[in-house]
């Protein structure tokens, strides 16, 4: 079996979505439309990049969204204060990265289940925010939306950034010995270590790493909006596993590649706008985001039956 | 007397490994028959035979007078067969009693657990075996020997006319083995067959009656255990003549690469262990599975960080707290479990290679991939890696090419020390034959080699002195000269040398 084959099939079935979309709703590709849907997927999809890394070592970072959500009032409160922009996005990538280094410490040291870990991690920075900003809103100030430039300028600078960030990320995994440890490490933490690898100091970075792309994503999220709500974060957590899943990162570890985890993402955050466009009710969408990654598990599941032998 | 099991010409292969090949066996009613022989001589897998854990490729099994086609575990149960492992395979979150219990009989899924009864019973099986152990203790509270108890109060409650003990002594004191003694004897009176597998000679001598030898997969005997000395025992388990096909030694050994002074580590059980290797020497390293060769190999690589005693590479004195660390100072581990642990199988064989050696071959950490691709060229050819390029995924290959795999990745290092952990472990003949080669012309080249393995004639055939180690200490260390199978064994067992010979 072709060593792409997950990512052929997924960009296959975006293909045929994308063909329907052109042949029965040409209205799809508006232009304008398309690119503020593109950019409203970013976030989601630099958690997703991060939360790929996390799987393919054979962890788990449930607490992205609360990542995110922190972040997000992080650099929201330090822009409302009156401080540059700048400052506010150095202030939210430093949170992610401490509550990422939060989470490979009790995960990588002390050998805890990063399941429980994150999902307690999650929990407590949830409440933290809940107690913090009693619900509100948080208005922004100006020049903060679009880091001040105009629509399209900001849409271009969030899109073009986060495929930077793709393209960077796809060629160290492949490229750097970093990127080699993660397979390594996630294939077989003690054959890793065997090897000369340190499995924790691996396992620690792409926590660290993790949330410092939370931190990137709550920026790139706010920014599009014109004030930051403290439960942002709710639910791009599930997005950005299903899209790493569907687009072939194996739940157990060792394998996966960033290409499958665009693809994954593009394929499930089409299917809420094709169902528009086809004229269906939308409430369809979550059963069939569910039903792909069934599908997708599933493939999973036959394929390491098959190598079991 | 009607023979409660007999095996003949019982034949079982592992892919090209011949694990049986052809061994009869017979137990009598109220015997203690003892199975004797070295480590991979086919005891375990006969024992997965007679409990139906494997399904035998030929010969006949007949159990109380039937013949027994497909013996499955269950029906291996039902017929009366009961094995008592060395690991007791008991649920640790559940009481004695509910463990008793539970093995016993099969009940339904909503039947009614009988809390009363089930205790009961328990305290009676415990008391006919002479266990003081609570029925209401939870398991993971009990001791190892206490569990075995509990395993053989399990096998008595079920009505076992057949039981089978594998190395039950091993992990148990003084005291505990009188009393399982007793229950041997005990069970023996009631009419029950025992196969009892030890490797402790002086046992075999005061419970069974009499003993099967095992040697490469054949019974080379049955005989009454009065009949026999330590040392006919002995030569039975190893009588055979090492093959010249062994690569022979040349030259003289230069410097001392490694030496030990006293090392131990409490936590993997080895203890006061003094040992020199020299450049271009083998050194082998026999004992039985258990006697703490693997957990010296794991001390010297950091694995397990030594406690007590000194190492010195080239004659500096070091500490190796981590794999990482052993790797810097020149010394590589080639581990036993190659599927898990050598060669990683879901990565091509250019990426198992360079595994070890990122730091120094990929300056910056940026991955060159054609370099890494002419490295592993230059191994696929120089140890004659049977695969199709440097891309073919570990998997891919055969057990003796993957070992080849494990061995670059550590000759990658470039290492002053090459520990090698039961290289040819499960590999076929030919394959076997060219990683002796390569370890040879390995030590040839200066490497100083520490050769960990089980078996016998590798042991005898390949070293220039044989370590053997024995209860975590390295009890004897033989020259090539004085080798032979019957010095290392009688040193591996622990009977006096000279009385054996």
């Amino acid at each position: 079996m072709n060593k792409y084959f997950r990512e052929l099939t997924v960009a296959a079935a975006l293909l045929l979505l994308m063909l329907g979309l052109a042949i029965f709703a040409p209205h799809f590709f508006q232009i304008q439309p398309l690119i503020s849907r593109l950019t409203s997927q970013m976030p989601a999809l630099i958690l997703a990049i991060g939360v790929a890394l996390v799987i393919i070592s054979r962890q788990i970072d449930i607490s992205i969204g609360a990542q995110f959500s922190m972040c997000a009032i992080i650099a929201g409160v330090t822009a409302g204060a009156g401080l540059p922009l700048g400052v506010a996005i150095f202030a939210a990538l430093g949170a992610g990265a401490l509550m990422g280094a939060l989470n490979g410490v009790l995960v990588a040291w002390l050998g805890l289940p990063s399941i429980v870990v994150t999902l307690a991690t999650m929990v407590t920075w949830q409440e933290a925010l809940r107690l913090w900003q009693q619900g509100r809103l948080l208005p922004l100030p100006a020049g903060v939306q679009w880091f001040g430039l105009s629509q399209a300028g900001g849409q271009a600078v969030v899109i073009s950034l986060t495929f930077i960030l793709l393209i960077g990320a796809a060629w160290a995994l492949k490229n750097l010995s970093a990127g080699r440890f993660i397979y390594a490490t996630g294939t077989d933490a003690e054959a890793a270590r065997l090897a000369g690898i340190d499995p924790k100091r691996t396992t620690f970075g792409v926590f660290v790493l993790m949330g410092i792309l939370a931190g990137l994503a709550a920026v790139f999220n706010m920014v599009q909006s014109p004030q930051v709500q403290p439960n942002a974060g709710d639910g791009l957590d599930l997005k950005a596993i299903a899209a790493a899943v569907v687009g072939g990162v194996a739940i157990s570890g060792g394998r996966g590649t960033l290409w499958g985890v665009l693809l994954g993402m593009l394929l499930l955050a089409n299917v809420n706008p094709a169902l528009t466009h086809f004229h269906q009710p939308p409430y369809w969408e979550k059963a069939i985001q569910g039903l792909v990654i069934l599908l997708a598990v599933v493939a999973d599941g036959l394929r390491s039956r098959k190598n079991r032998l | 007397m009607k023979t409660l099991l007999q095996l003949t010409a019982i034949q079982k292969s592992f892919g090209a490994v011949r694990a049986l090949k052809g061994v009869s066996f017979e137990l009598l009613p109220g015997e203690v028959h003892a199975l004797l022989g070295e480590n991979g001589a086919g005891k375990s897998t006969l024992i997965k035979v007679i409990t139906g854990a494997h399904q035998p490729d030929g010969g006949t099994l007949v159990v109380a007078g039937e013949v027994v086609s497909h013996l499955t575990p269950s029906k291996a149960r039902e017929l009366g067969i009961a094995c008592i492992y060395q690991q007791p395979a008991l649920f640790p979150d559940l009481t004695v009693a509910e463990n008793i219990g539970l093995r016993l009989k099969k009940t339904g899924l909503f039947s009614r657990v009988r809390w009363a009864g089930q205790r009961t019973h328990a305290v009676e099986l415990l008391k006919r075996i002479g266990a003081e152990i609570s029925p209401d203790a939870e398991v993971r509270s009990l001791s190892m020997p206490e569990q075995q108890l509990v395993e053989i109060a399990c096998a008595l409650g079920s009505g076992a006319r057949i039981v089978v003990m594998d190395e039950p002594t091993a992990s148990l004191t003084q005291k505990e083995q009188h009393l399982l003694f007793k229950v041997v004897r005990d069970l023996r009176e009631s009419g029950v067959g025992v196969v009892y597998i030890s490797h402790r000679l002086e046992e075999i001598f005061a419970l069974a009656g009499r003993v099967t030898v095992l040697r490469d997969g054949e019974s080379v005997g049955t005989n009454a255990v009065d009949t026999l000395t330590e040392s006919a025992m002995i030569k039975l388990m190893v009588g055979r003549e090492v093959s010249s096909i062994y690569p022979p030694s040349e030259g003289e050994p230069g410097k001392v690469v490694l030496s030990l002074t006293g090392l131990g580590c409490a936590a993997s059980g080895v203890s006061g262990v003094t040992l020199d290797v020299r450049a271009g020497e083998i050194v082998g390293v026999a004992g039985l599975v258990g006697a703490g060769r693997t957990e010296l190999a794991r001390i010297l690589f950091g694995i397990t960080p030594a406690d007590s005693g000194r190492i010195s590479l080239n004659g500096e004195t070091i500490f190796i707290s981590s794999p990482r660390e052993a790797i810097a100072r020149g010394i590589a581990y080639v581990p036993e479990d190659r599927r898990r642990h050598g060669v990683i199988l879901e990565m091509p064989i250019a990426h198992n290679i360079t595994m070890a050696i990122h730091p120094k071959f990929f300056p910056g950490s940026i991955l060159r991939s054609k370099a890494e691709s002419l490295l592993a060229k230059d191994f696929i050819r120089d140890l004659g890696i049977k695969a199709y390029g440097p891309d073919a995924p570990g998997g891919s290959l055969s057990g003796g090419n993957q070992q080849k795999v494990s061995v670059a990745r550590w000759l990658a290092t470039k290492p002053k020390l090459l520990i090698l952990d039961e290289p040819t472990q499960g590999v076929d003949v030919g394959a076997k034959a060219e990683i002796h080669k390569i370890i040879r012309s390995l030590a040839k080249d200066g490497l100083a080699v520490l050769m960990i393995s089980s078996d016998l004639p590798e042991v005898l055939g390949m070293s220039d002195r044989v370590a053997v180690m024995r209860g975590g200490k390295l009890v004897e260390m033989i020259d090539k000269k004085h080798a032979d199978a019957h010095t290392v064994m009688s040193a591996a067992l622990g009977t006096n040398g000279k009385d054996a010979a």
